[in-house]
């Protein structure tokens, strides 16, 4: 069966995960050391150390991500992070900075690595360079790519691949995308946020719901219609004579129905996106994703998905998977 | 410190990339980078006139490199990235791909689109042979004064963005041709019809962004004219400017000035403007609050 | 979680809250979040630096809005629409969205793309405040019923016939325990 690797923002989202069936789940200290630096979200030391015994009390893994970029002259506090993740007893670290990732097969031979998605390693050239550099064994891979292509890098590599299925959708590739940076001073890279709350500017306007994001208006909602959270790459803009949704709708990641195909492609684990998500949210996809991977191991038909009131903008996509959303 | 030129991030028509590097050639830039960056599609376009622009910019004592692509992805692009290995100029590496076709003892640069973020990243890539190394545009002043140090204890010359449309992210998808209702694979070449990219304004009309095929750019030009002394003092060896359709031969020359003390910032910033497409300046990722701020407004 | 509409406070409940004067519900509902923060220590901990941004809670198909200051102690105090003092952010929704969200049976992302709830002013502030009230896992039911002391299943048996009339959640409905 595949593995299941679901989100948990907080301990009593990573409780409900590994209830509603995760094989694994990944979180992160509550610090810029990992890319969902959200206000009230991730763990303490002692929550991360509680956690892990919890999950693996339940027979469930714990992947820390330490997957933003060190800071130069703060490096100590990623340093940190990777040793007490050690510490507390993480079954793998998900790093992306080449500098992070020496480090830790350096100083931490025996903790498992995975390549972030923020690495943006995109073909077998790149991931076995990884795996001979450092030692990596797991690779997230970039939302860029299609399952033919994932097939295709599973031929030439020799370590595992995990893939997105289900949650929010970057368009662009991961850990190499600064417009966040551009419009707010804050960055995935840098600060572990994208479009932050704190630089977010809700106002009701006659023609509905104007959302800004550090000045620039990310879109206008009319009354009565669903409201996407106003993420940069989503938002509505103008470009000569046209309005529209230059770089992505607001939608979010469905690739239920791909289950088998990614299954025959080789892929490893299957990744639930929603750091930032309830408990509620996360326990109702978990549970779905696992009756999903048990029929797909069984060889029986997939359920249909339930999932359409949870996804942004009610919407949702298969996105890069199919090569038609290039 | 002195000036290097970027690879050109657009596309343009095999005739005037012949004359933008004839003209780059009698400019007072140490170095130039040049090849295919964005889009692989592009390259046949054009590639005829890679040859001739090393020979002049070579014959004018200027440094060469080429750079290999931004993403990586198919088969194709792969045996390109490979290829560029065996050519006998430096490569500028803008996707860690290229790492894995690099010989042990070949030296190479390292581009914006790679995340040199702090002092272990610098000093794992000095270690593998970099010998040149452009920092993310990102980058705040005082990462950028650490990185400048850590790179001259290593021997790597530490290079900052100095002037032109910022490459903000990449994509697996074109967004020209999205705009044109068109998939990547039948693009049928649009964003030629763009010299500087194609503009992208807010809802209420506020300049914003610029789309080049699969790469998003500020629609701002980022100079770094204000911050000439800070990046001295810091210990940077280049500014690195990244070519414009229009006036590009007298920014660089404008940039030699302000290097060689002949005129301030202000001044360098005012002249800029004319050729600068949309005349919008930055330069908030150095010193401002937000990669779109201004200091100089 | 699938259901499309929320329920609503009933006409009648609203109406019969009306009069109600704000002091009292105020006091009732500080000690309340008083005795809950600190049953879960770990709430304001999770709150860190925007504990002291104050937050205005609307009910919208209430009579009056509440104020919540986290880091001061907390203190709830109880409005006419529209009479209430500035705060950082405001968060607004029918009761049950509010409730509910509370006790696990809706998603507060969900909800906001829905525009069940709208959110105004920093919403950093009431991100924090969501994700803290979510990892608490609380029960409305059960605080009430152990501050009823001895009178404790009455109170369980009361707000379940609540619930049942109003639609409302008013107990904790996901099922892990908290148990670390």
């Amino acid at each position: 069966m595949m593995e299941l690797v679901c989100p948990a923002g907080t301990p009593a989202a990573l409780r409900a995960a590994v209830e509603a069936g995760a094989h694994a789940i990944y979180c992160g200290f509550a610090d810029e050391t990992n890319a969902r630096n959200f206000p009230g979200l991730n763990f303490s030391r002692e929550e991360m150390a509680d956690a892990v015994a919890h999950a693996h009390a339940r027979g469930a893994k714990v992947l820390v991500a330490i997957n933003t970029f060190p800071r130069a002259g703060g490096e100590a506090m990623w340093h940190r992070a990777v040793a007490d993740a050690e510490t507390a007893g993480a079954d793998a670290v998900i790093l992306a900075d080449p500098g992070l990732l020496a480090h830790a097969a350096e100083h931490h031979p025996k903790l498992r690595l995975h390549l972030s998605v923020q690495a943006a390693a995109a073909n077998p050239d790149a991931i076995n360079f990884y795996a001979e550099a450092f030692g990596v064994r797991r690779v997230v891979l970039p939302r860029v790519l299609t399952v033919a292509e994932i097939t295709a890098i599973n031929r030439e590599i020799d370590v595992e691949t995990e893939v997105f299925v289900f949650g929010g959708l970057c368009v662009m590739a991961e850990g190499r995308c600064s417009l966040s940076s551009y419009a707010t001073g804050r960055s995935p890279n840098m600060n572990g946020v994208c479009s932050p709350a704190s630089h977010v500017v809700y106002s009701e306007e006659p023609d509905g719901l104007r959302a800004a994001l550090g000045g620039f208006t990310i879109h206008r909602t009319p009354p009565g219609r669903p409201a996407p959270y106003p993420t940069l790459c989503k938002g509505c803009f103008t470009s000569g004579e046209q309005t529209g949704h230059v770089f992505e709708d607001p939608v979010s990641l469905d690739a239920t129905q791909l289950i088998p195909a990614l299954a025959r492609a080789g892929v490893s684990a299957l990744k639930i996106e929603g750091r930032q998500r309830s408990r509620a949210y996360v326990a109702e996809v978990v549970r779905a994703f696992r009756a999903a991977v048990e029929a797909e191991a069984a060889g029986l038909p997939l359920p249909v998905s339930l999932l359409a009131r949870l996804t942004e903008g009610q919407a949702a996509t298969t996105g890069a998977y199919a090569k038609t959303w290039r | 410190m002195d000036l290097t030129i970027g690879p050109n991030q657009f596309f343009w028509p095999a005739e005037t990339v012949r004359g933008f590097y004839r003209d780059l050639a009698l400019t007072p830039a140490a170095r130039v980078v040049l090849g295919e960056l964005v889009c692989s599609k592009r390259l046949p376009f054009w590639e005829g006139e890679i040859p001739g622009a090393i020979e002049a910019l070579q014959a004018a004592g200027k440094e060469v490199a080429l750079t290999t692509l931004a993403l990586i992805t198919l088969r194709r692009e792969r045996k390109l990235t490979a290829d560029l290995m065996d050519l006998g100029l430096p490569v500028e590496v803008n996707d860690l791909t290229a790492l894995r076709h690099l010989t042990d003892d070949q030296p190479f640069w390292v581009g914006p689109l790679v995340n040199v973020y702090n002092e272990g990243t610098l000093r794992w890539l000095a270690q593998r042979g970099a010998v040149r190394v452009c920092l993310p545009p990102e980058l705040p002043l005082e990462s950028v004064a650490t990185l400048a140090r850590t790179g001259a204890n290593l021997g790597v010359a530490v290079e900052v963005w100095g002037h032109g449309r910022l490459p903000l992210a990449l994509s697996g998808r074109c967004y020209h041709a999205r705009l044109h209702d068109r998939a990547k694979d039948s693009c049928q070449f649009v964003c030629e019809e763009d010299p500087d990219g194609r503009d992208v304004e807010t809802l209420d009309g506020q300049p914003f962004l610029a789309v080049n095929g699969i790469q998003t750019l500020s629609q701002s030009t980022a100079t770094a004219a204000h911050q000439v002394e800070a990046l001295h003092e810091a210990g940077v060896s280049a500014l690195r400017l990244s070519p414009q359709s229009r006036g590009f031969a007298e920014t660089v020359a404008l940039y030699h000035q302000r290097l060689t003390g002949g005129i301030a910032g202000n001044r360098l910033a005012e002249s800029l403007r004319p050729w600068v497409p949309g005349g919008a300046l930055s330069d908030g990722f150095l010193t401002g609050p937000a990669g779109a701020a201004w200091s100089g407004a | 979680m699938t259901e499309t509409d929320l329920p609503h406070c009933p006409r009648l409940l609203a109406r019969a809250l009306q009069p109600l004067p704000p002091l009292p519900l105020g006091l009732a509902l500080t000690a309340l979040s008083r005795r809950l923060s600190a049953r879960h220590s770990g709430m304001l901990r999770r709150l860190g630096e925007y504990a002291d941004r104050a937050v205005l809670i609307d009910p919208t198909d209430l009579p009056f809005v509440l104020r919540m200051e986290p880091a001061a102690g907390p203190r709830i105090t109880a409005h006419r629409r529209g009479r209430a003092p500035q705060a950082a952010a405001r968060i607004a929704g029918p009761l049950s969205a509010l409730t509910g969200m509370l006790h696990g049976r809706y998603d507060g992302d969900a909800l906001f793309f829905s525009r069940d709830l709208v959110i105004e002013g920093d919403t950093s502030v009431v991100l924090a405040l969501r994700n803290a009230l979510d990892d608490a896992e609380l029960d409305l039911a059960e605080e009430l019923a152990a501050l009823a002391g001895p009178l404790g299943p009455l109170v369980r048996r009361g707000v379940t016939l609540a619930e049942r009339a109003s639609g409302l959640s008013l107990h904790r409905e996901d099922l892990t325990n908290g148990a670390f």
